[in-house]
């Protein structure tokens, strides 16, 4: 109890406990794999199968859908913090976390956090694969830092409403659902064909819902085209979900590990 | 004397089922204490509220000098919790375990090392210490999951049915660490549904039944309480159990045997058997009573 041996704050209780989520990460690579492998296998679908038939030729419309399976890609990755989080709670780990003097939190913080990073290199072998097969983006390096930000705060935002969903559900498997939800809701978004060729009644939501404006303007700055209102919409939605997130998962947290 | 754990009057309830009704616990520093009840009785619900982790509805508990709900901050930095299952990271390595929980613990990594190191020889987990803990035995990762509660020299552990789940050569791993430990002057505080282990370990048992405290003392004081011997008798069939269970009321059935209170004098003994003299009895045992006989004795009469 000799206070030499410390080292004060919250953040190095983060910091430990995101080095634990990223070896598991790291560790459970079949997981991770799959994570980069889908939408991969979601993009050659799109351009060597539907890509002839949407009567657009081959590089025209993968510059269309890149973007949408960026945003699928992370979006699919950054839902499984909700597996990992439940894991956590209903293995105990939480509740030994708990009877230290560690902010409880913080093992959501590094559950969070580790997803981004996941994210950023599973988006990254997507956007190199993309690349490969002819992909051509013209952005400057401003605009690669702000589709990088962009990305960034939409895992984080994805990933901290994902904690709360995998605190709020009883079950691992439950808490996997989540990740099906978020690989259907781009295909009704601008992500994949135009939401003007849909129905009247999905047409209304795929341009208006949070995802669309997160594509457009991902798109925009991957091809240096103005970006719009649709980068700030972006920010407000996905940081908007984020602070949801944030607080929904911190109040379960206090409710369930509470007791 | 100075208690290191002092529970008065604790209360608590999930939904308006009463769960805890009302406990009186004391443990002294350096003794280990067992918590003995059955399943439901209330001994997580009070480890989790003797560790910070649930908040009482009433009454007044003191770990290590401080209240757990004014100062939990102080109580966690004295306690340890060993939770009822294994809370150990799989996908981790037992060394990277260790380490986690002592930069948790807020050492430097350096020291953290340095106490892993040390935990991992003095629990002889060297071998497997660079091993991913999905491969270790349940032995091995209950001794981990007991280790990473030393990381900090913790005034006080709470083992939440450390064995449950165990085979016997494990158990009696776990046992002999526990044994160790209080050798060491750690306080124990300890839950079991296990009779053997409570008597084999404890230097006070607290008996908790319906949420609770039946009774509490050594083992022996318990045994003291249900009286002097117990007559076994046991009988070739259910139809004499049944006959001989009619001419001895109050006495225990279990399986094929009877067993019944006597004051362990040769009179004593003589009228049991005088009074089931026309039931055919296979053999007769007399022995001190058990914890079992005791625990059988006070949940009934609580119930």
């Amino acid at each position: 109890m000799t206070a030499y041996t410390r080292t004060p704050g919250p953040l190095v209780d983060v910091g430990v406990l995101l080095g634990r989520s990223l070896r598991h990460s790291v560790r459970s690579i079949d997981a991770t794999i799959s994570a980069i492998v889908l939408p991969l296998l979601i993009l050659m679908v799109f351009v060597f199968i539907f890509g002839g038939a949407l009567e657009a030729g081959t590089p025209e419309y993968l510059t269309y859908v890149v973007p949408g399976v960026v945003v699928l890609c992370a979006a699919f990755g950054s839902s499984s913090t909700a597996v990992s989080v439940n894991q956590d709670m209903t293995a105990g780990v939480i509740d030994r976390l708990r009877s230290l003097p560690v902010v409880g939190t913080a093992v959501l913080a590094g559950h969070v956090v580790a997803s981004v990073v996941r994210n950023v290199v599973s988006t990254a072998v997507v956007v190199g694969v993309a690349v490969a097969l002819g992909f051509r983006p013209t952005a400057s390096v401003g605009g690669w830092l702000a589709v990088l930000g962009l990305l960034a705060l939409f895992m984080a935002g994805v990933s901290a409403l994902s904690a709360a969903f995998g605190l709020l559900v009883s079950s691992a498997e439950a808490a996997g659902a989540l990740s099906f939800v978020l690989l259907f809701l781009p295909y009704v978004s601008s992500g994949f064909v135009p939401p003007e060729t849909m129905p009247a009644v999905l047409h209304g939501f795929a341009a208006h819902q949070p995802l669309t404006p997160l594509i457009e303007a991902v798109r925009a700055l991957l091809l240096g085209l103005p970006v719009g209102s649709s980068g700030w919409l972006a920010v407000a939605w996905w940081g908007g979900f984020g602070l949801l997130g944030v607080l929904g998962a911190g109040f379960l947290f206090r409710r369930r590990a509470g007791g | 004397m100075a208690y290191t754990i002092e529970v008065e009057g604790l209360t608590r309830s999930f939904g308006g089922t009463s769960v805890l009704g009302g406990i009186d616990l004391r443990v002294a520093g350096g003794t280990v204490a067992a918590l003995l009840g059955p399943n439901g009785a209330g001994k997580t619900t009070t480890v989790k509220i003797l560790s910070t982790l649930l908040r009482p509805d009433a009454g007044r508990v003191r770990v290590a000098g401080y209240d757990v709900v004014a100062s939990p901050k102080e109580v966690r930095r004295r306690i340890s919790l060993t939770g009822q299952h294994a809370t150990v990271d799989e996908v981790l390595t037992g060394r990277e375990n260790l380490v986690m929980m002592g930069r948790l613990r807020h050492l430097i990594t350096a020291v953290a090392r340095d106490r892993a190191q040390r935990l991992l020889e003095r629990f002889d987990l060297v071998e497997a210490a660079d091993r991913r803990v999905s491969t270790y035995s349940g032995g091995m990762a209950r001794r981990l999951d007991i280790a990473l509660g030393l990381v900090d020299d913790p005034l006080v552990l709470f083992l939440d049915e450390p064995t449950t789940g165990l085979d016997p050569r494990s158990r009696r791993d776990v046992w002999d660490t526990v044994a160790e430990l209080a050798a060491s002057g750690v306080t124990v505080l300890l839950t079991t549904q296990y009779l053997e282990e409570a008597d084999r370990l404890a230097d006070s048992i607290s008996v908790l039944a319906d949420g609770r405290i039946a009774a509490s003392g050594t083992a022996d004081s318990l045994k003291a309480l249900v009286g002097g011997e117990t007559v076994e008798l046991v009988l070739p069939d259910a139809a004499a159990l049944a006959a001989a269970s009619a001419l001895l009321p109050g006495a225990r059935e279990e399986d094929l045997s009877l067993h019944v209170l006597t004051d362990g004098t040769a009179t004593g003994v003589r009228e049991v058997l005088e009074v089931v003299a026309g039931v055919p009895v296979l053999r007769v045992a007399v022995h001190r009573p058990t914890l079992d006989d005791v625990f059988l004795q006070l949940t009934e009469v609580s119930a």
